[in-house]
């Protein structure tokens, strides 16, 4: 795309070179190499727990490597903190943002490095320094509007412009995707087209390997902490991409064979709610699911999908409605009450909701369950009986490392944690799955054992509720999706051969024809 | 799995900031111009000198056993029972109460001291968690305010008509004989100590029993979920508002059990208060250093016990008891930091630790 001067050797901004990063035992950087050039988009893969994002901390001098070099326009730099990387033109946006919320755009850009007018900061300079640099990379932006009012996207168009304001030549994004919709992904991709064309470097941490396809030049692979290699995206395919990330052929085709759905498990009628602030958030929602269905609720973040199924869960109550689960009323019940009823769940949050952090994987297990036998008698725990379970699931889950019993669940990692959530949730033989973004900051090893899972219960006749913010997930699911706008269901459509740009665009409030 | 490590044990802090605690009152003592060693020399003879010494010792123990259980069930369930102070002044009241106006046979009397001792603290603690569940009240702003309402009740109602010892001083009557818990005479006499009792026994067999229901029982893992992680414990199903109110009640009837066993075993009566005794404030202590096991707080308390018996002897050479609270309060602090030296140590012993580390 943006990098014909590839080979000349000048055109070198950032050379890491054997980067080593140990924390106690733990190598989480063995001896990783990463070239990256002027103008050039290159993209860092890897499962979760890889070493990437460590890789990128060293890059902008969270850590320092244990050992190797950084070169930076052909000079040895140590970096020794985040503000010497700036200094050197190095930038970072989050994968979560850092904007105050209650101030302007303006003032979150040239917060820290304020032009002033003798004492006072010089708005109007910051405003038209802020103006210029949207125009020059088609970043529209309101410099005067409230973070707290403006959408996901726009709030990463300022992150990017705060990032260029301190000056940076190398852009580092983490996982910069990962809440936006269809749309403003497009967008996104476009504004990394300019910034490359303006000679800026982009580092783009991900999991998502169409989008490397999309946007990027180069791409290094860590696998275990260890360099595997750098290609040229566009030699390569996104199986390909997958394979050398986790070291096998990975399928992304989910194996979903036809099935006729049974009787309707989960009906929502007429369902209205407040959300926190006490404006109303569902507004008449309709909704019902059938046993042996997946059905998927696409829908942009803030329409209602969080409220409901706190709803469903029992977290939250609604302000009128019904709520039935084969044909019990669930409308308004306690979690236990929901739970009894047939309710089992994959949450949104895992470390809020799904998991006691510091109870043991064993204990973590049987959460639902200890006061049932076989794991308790009379009162008293069975420790052999939930040592058993346990070992059993993490066997057949795969949960790892293997041996963790006894670990602190907030030990695992994030991928690991989930399996111990969908461990328990698959395999208590309940009617109804309602599952989360399931697959949130999972790599597409641990993505693919998920929805291995919830075709599974699908197959094996219950009813699901997918919620997802990743459109590809809800669509290579989902027998039937449901779109949420509003807090109404505004439409829906088969999954069979949904079409990502009409459910985009009914997700943005569009009718369809 | 990994094996551990003694720089990892949580037993090895525990002394080293008990040493260091002694350490720093050493400083204090030379500035106050006595001779560390002759004011440890006198502690350590206070406490080791004779058997009756370390009766003694237990006897001092007893009380803030219970009340570091109380407060040791309190952290491991999440909730911080501040009132364990108030918990314990409505133990030893209702012990009195029951103890001076009840008249029946030792194997009722006892029972009905020591179970209502242990209701009263319950209810006490209720009452601030059902304002905590029902209202949104948070527990430790409540039970400050229970302990000097608990204060002022217990000085309302030893200096009432019936309870008040005629021309006996600022104290109640005597309790009945049937209700107290001394060991019989003939024990009494060989141990050389008039108050011998069973307080400590009890606090033994309480303390296993409270290790047991944390760590074996359904009802401990129900807990112990709720406190850890109240979202988490609700989306599974568990009560939580019902397990907070568990916890705090055992908690309060722990710190009432405190009571009983101070009134029924050492004092034999109930003085007006000038200030809280601060039982259950040592009980925070006691369940600190005891690591909030309930194992943990025997040791901690016959530890504190031996520093209060210990320290009220200090007055003899004309050192200050004081100072006693001075190496409480820093082993306090050093527990609390304890995980600095933790990081430390372990990071100057590297190579060991590589050797021993899968």
């Amino acid at each position: 795309m943006s990098s014909q001067s590839h080979m000349d050797e000048n055109s070198v901004v950032i050379q890491m070179k054997d980067i080593v990063k140990k924390f106690g035992d733990f190598t989480a950087n063995d001896h990783i190499n990463l070239t990256v050039h002027k103008g050039e988009v290159h993209a860092i893969l890897g499962e979760n727990g890889a070493g990437k994002s460590t890789l990128m901390n060293v890059l902008y001098g969270l850590y320092r490597p244990t050992s190797g070099q950084i070169f930076i326009n052909g000079q040895e730099t140590h970096l020794n903190s985040p503000k010497h990387a700036i200094e050197m033109g190095i930038g970072m946006v989050h994968q979560h943002f850092m904007l105050i919320q209650p101030f302007t755009v303006t003032d979150n850009i040239i917060l820290g490095v304020e032009p002033t007018k003798g004492l006072v900061v010089d708005e109007k300079l910051a405003r038209s320094k802020v103006l210029e640099l949207s125009e020059r990379y088609g970043m529209s932006v309101d410099p005067d509007a409230k973070i707290q009012d403006i959408s996901v996207g726009m709030q990463q168009r300022v992150e990017i412009l705060k990032v260029l304001y301190r000056g940076a030549q190398v852009l580092i994004l983490d996982e910069p995707t990962a809440s936006l919709t269809p749309q403003e992904i497009d967008e996104l991709m476009e504004i990394i087209r300019n910034l490359t064309a303006d000679g800026k470097s982009v580092i783009l941490i991900t999991h998502k390997l169409k989008e490397i396809k999309a946007c990027s030049d180069y791409c290094t692979i860590i696998r275990q902490g260890k360099y595997i290699q750098t290609v040229k995206v566009a030699d390569v395919s996104e199986n390909d991409l997958a394979a050398m990330m986790v070291g096998r052929d990975v399928s992304f085709k989910v194996d979903k064979k036809d099935q006729e759905p049974g009787d309707v498990v989960l009906e929502v009628k007429d369902l209205h709610a407040k959300d926190y602030r006490g404006v109303e958030i569902l507004k008449g929602l309709n909704l019902n699911v059938r046993a042996g269905e997946i059905v998927g609720l696409a829908g942009v973040d803030g329409n209602g999908q969080t409220e409901l199924v706190e709803i469903l869960t029992g977290l939250k109550k609604a302000e009128s409605g019904e709520v039935h689960m084969h044909g019990k009323d669930i409308f308004n019940k306690t979690p236990s009450e929901i739970f009894n009823a047939g309710l089992s769940s994959i949450p949104a949050d895992r470390q809020k909701h799904g998991l006691v952090l510091d109870f043991s994987v064993e204990d973590n297990l049987i959460v639902q369950h200890f006061e049932e036998a076989p794991y308790s008698l009379k009162g008293m725990l069975d420790r052999k009986a939930i040592r058993d379970h346990a070992t059993d699931l993490i066997d057949h889950f795969d949960v790892r490392p293997r041996g963790s019993e006894l670990r602190p669940a907030g030990t695992l990692s994030g991928g690991n944690q989930q399996k111990v959530i969908i461990a328990r949730e698959v395999t208590n033989d309940k009617e109804l799955l309602i599952a989360v973004n399931p697959t949130r900051g999972l790599d597409v090893g641990a993505i693919e054992f998920v929805h291995k899972y919830i075709v599974e219960q699908r197959n094996k006749g219950r009813a699901v509720l997918l919620v997802s913010f990743e459109l590809d997930e809800i669509m290579s699911l989902s027998d039937r999706i449901d779109v949420i706008f509003d807090g109404q269901i505004t439409g829906e459509v088969p999954g069979k051969n949904a079409d990502e740009k009409e459910l985009g665009f009914m997700m943005a409030g569009g009718k369809k024809e | 799995m990994k094996k551990k490590s003694i720089l990892e044990s949580s037993v090895l802090y525990t002394i080293l900031a008990i040493l260091i605690g002694f350490l720093i009152g050493a400083i204090f003592l030379a500035i106050a111009g006595i001779s560390p060693a002759t004011a440890y020399g006198k502690l350590f003879s206070s406490i080791f000198g004779k058997p009756k010494y370390l009766v003694w010792t237990l006897i001092y123990a007893s009380p803030v056993i219970f009340t570091g259980l109380s407060v040791a069930f309190s952290f491991r369930t999440g909730v911080f029972n501040i009132g364990a102070e108030g918990q314990y002044i409505v133990g030893a009241l209702t012990a009195t109460v029951l103890g001076i106006l009840v008249d029946v046979p030792a194997i009722i009397h006892v029972p009905l001291c020591i179970i209502g001792a242990a209701a009263a603290g319950c209810c006490w603690s209720l009452i601030v968690g059902i304002m905590k569940v029902k209202r949104g009240i948070h527990e430790v702003l409540s039970f400050i305010m229970f302990n000097w309402i608990a204060f002022y009740l217990s000085n309302y109602v030893v200096n009432t008509k019936i309870i008040h010892k005629e021309g006996g001083g600022e104290a109640s009557k005597d309790v009945l004989a049937s209700a107290r818990i001394l060991f019989p005479e003939s024990i009494r006499k060989v141990l050389d100590c008039n108050s011998a009792n069973w307080g400590f026994i009890l606090a033994v067999i309480i303390a296993v029993i409270m290790y047991i229901i944390i760590e074996k029982t359904t009802l401990g893992y129900r807990l112990k979920a709720v406190g850890f992680n109240r979202n988490a414990a609700e989306y599974a199903g568990i009560n939580a508002d019902a397990s907070i109110l568990t916890a705090l009640g055992i908690s309060g009837a722990l710190a009432g059990l405190g009571g009983a066993v101070q009134i029924l075993g050492m004092g034999g009566r109930l003085a007006q208060l000038a200030s809280q005794e601060g039982f259950g404030f040592e009980g925070i202590t006691v369940a600190l250093i005891g690591g909030s096991n309930p194992l943990g707080c025997i040791f901690a308390g016959i530890f504190y016990g031996a520093m209060k018996y210990g320290g009220s002897k200090l007055t003899m050479i004309k050192a200050p008891a004081e100072v006693v609270n001075i190496i409480m309060g820093c082993v306090i602090i050093f527990i609390a930091i304890s995980s600095v030296f933790r990081e430390l140590f372990l990071k100057l012993a590297p190579k060991k630790d590589g050797k021993e580390g899968k």
